[in-house]
């Protein structure tokens, strides 16, 4: 079955004004704040990582109808059902019938502040140098893959320059599918938005986004 | 997806909190969560990580040049001698406005933020408009918040793609020699270090 992401949106037209918000306001109605909770906590479970996570919420097909917590919710079942841990039969009946698979961890209340404080780092220590130096022109990956990436499309094919090498991480797309960590080079690059916007883009307009090695070439 | 789109937004809201409650309830009796670790992941959330902490951040590198430059240096760990650290702060990369540059942090892929320095995103930065609009117009999105830079000025989008975490020191504003660092903090809005506002002038605060 192809990979469909709902979720690749830089540049796209017509999704509508910005609509501004206090910066007090956190939750907007008492559940968002319950799926958070439980994304998170089930997350520490290490059932899945962050990366499937996004995969799940990104492939939901009424992404762009859903509130943000909506989307959570969707791919926080999805994953749930698809690990085994519950069934949809349960999530419909809103009740345990049958018994708990086994996972390695579960989050306690004492744990949460140490947990939080320590994260998820992703850096890693490889063999090998960095394929690219600072200021080798490169370019993006020109055709879409059939899973989980973090190059978006409108980056896709463009030339840039390589800012700063920020070392070796583990790579969201192998992370996603389930192959590992498979860490790689990991690179800030930088596009003049004339390359990526063409005669529309304003002069001293440039974007950058952080890019794994397998997603570049040399220009 | 014919459905009653008219009077979706009550109905659906009821249903989403059905859902929840249902999943919370089947998680708990699988014993796969810890319900008092739930409030007090809300709870940090509601009450301890917020922008409060990128203000101070910012403040301080204003006063003190050494500290200002660690951050710019090594974002993760000058930040961290305040004590923010951790979940998707974990490599964090701090971004000066100057006169002749400012900067604007997205997530287009999804919603990256970094939660140690300004807690959860807002609304408008993990919804389409923004995502979809800042890399490409930059400018006319930050007309809407209000801020119009000078034309020579140049705009560096920086989009989170990675595990990254960037966060944008605002320029100074004029008028606040003789202020403090808990005085300065509070010039510093969570927009201002996402790149989305300028920090108050003392006369706005």
């Amino acid at each position: 079955m192809p990979y469909t992401t709902h979720a690749d949106l830089g540049g796209r037209p017509d999704l509508g004004p910005v609509v501004q918000e206090a910066e007090d306001s956190v939750f907007h109605a008492a559940w968002e704040s319950r799926v958070l909770a439980l994304s998170l906590a089930m997350g520490a479970t290490g059932c899945w990582n962050l990366d499937m996570f996004r995969a799940a919420r990104e492939t939901l097909p009424d992404y762009l109808d859903l509130s943000y917590y909506e989307i959570w919710l969707g791919g926080l079942e999805e994953l749930l059902v698809a690990k085994g841990l519950v069934t949809a039969e349960e999530l419909a009946a809103g009740r345990a019938r049958h018994p708990p698979k086994p996972v390695s961890r579960i989050l306690t209340a004492d744990q949460v502040a140490a947990r939080l404080a320590k994260g998820s780092p992703t850096e890693r220590t490889v063999t090998g140098s960095a394929r690219y130096r600072l200021g080798q022109r490169v370019v993006t990956r020109a055709t879409p893959v059939d899973h989980h990436t973090r190059l978006p499309a409108y980056l896709r094919g463009r030339t840039g320059i390589i800012e700063r090498i920020l070392g070796a991480h583990v790579f969201a797309d192998s992370h996603a599918q389930g192959l590992g960590e498979d860490p790689q080079w990991l690179y800030t690059v930088v596009f003049e938005a004339r390359e990526l916007w063409g005669t529309e883009a304003a002069p001293g307009h440039r974007v950058s986004f952080d890019a794994w090695q397998p997603y570049l070439e040399p220009a | 997806m014919e459905h009653d789109h008219d009077h979706a937004d009550h109905s659906e809201l009821s249903e989403t909190e059905r859902r929840v409650r249902a999943l919370e309830t089947v998680l708990t009796q699988k014993g796969y969560i810890d319900p008092a670790a739930l409030d007090v992941l809300i709870d940090t959330y509601q009450t301890k990580i917020g922008p409060r902490n990128g203000a101070r951040v910012v403040a301080r590198a204003w006063v003190d040049r050494t500290y200002r430059d660690r951050l710019l240096r090594d974002a993760t760990s000058a930040i961290a001698e305040l004590g923010y650290t951790g979940r998707q702060g974990e490599y964090m990369i701090a971004v000066e406005n100057t006169p002749g540059r400012h900067n604007v942090v997205v997530c287009t892929l999804c919603s990256c933020y970094p939660w140690p320095v300004l807690g959860l995103p807002p609304v408008w930065y993990k919804s389409a408009p923004y995502r979809s609009r800042v890399v490409r117009h930059p400018r006319g999105v930050l007309l809407e918040f209000g801020v119009t830079l000078p034309a020579d000025t140049e705009i560096r989008v920086w989009d989170s793609s990675a595990e990254v975490r960037y966060l944008v020191i605002p320029e100074r504003p004029a008028g606040t020699d003789g202020l403090d660092e808990e005085a300065l903090s509070a010039l510093v809005t969570r927009d201002s270090m996402i790149g989305t506002g300028l920090a108050r002038t003392p006369a706005e605060a």
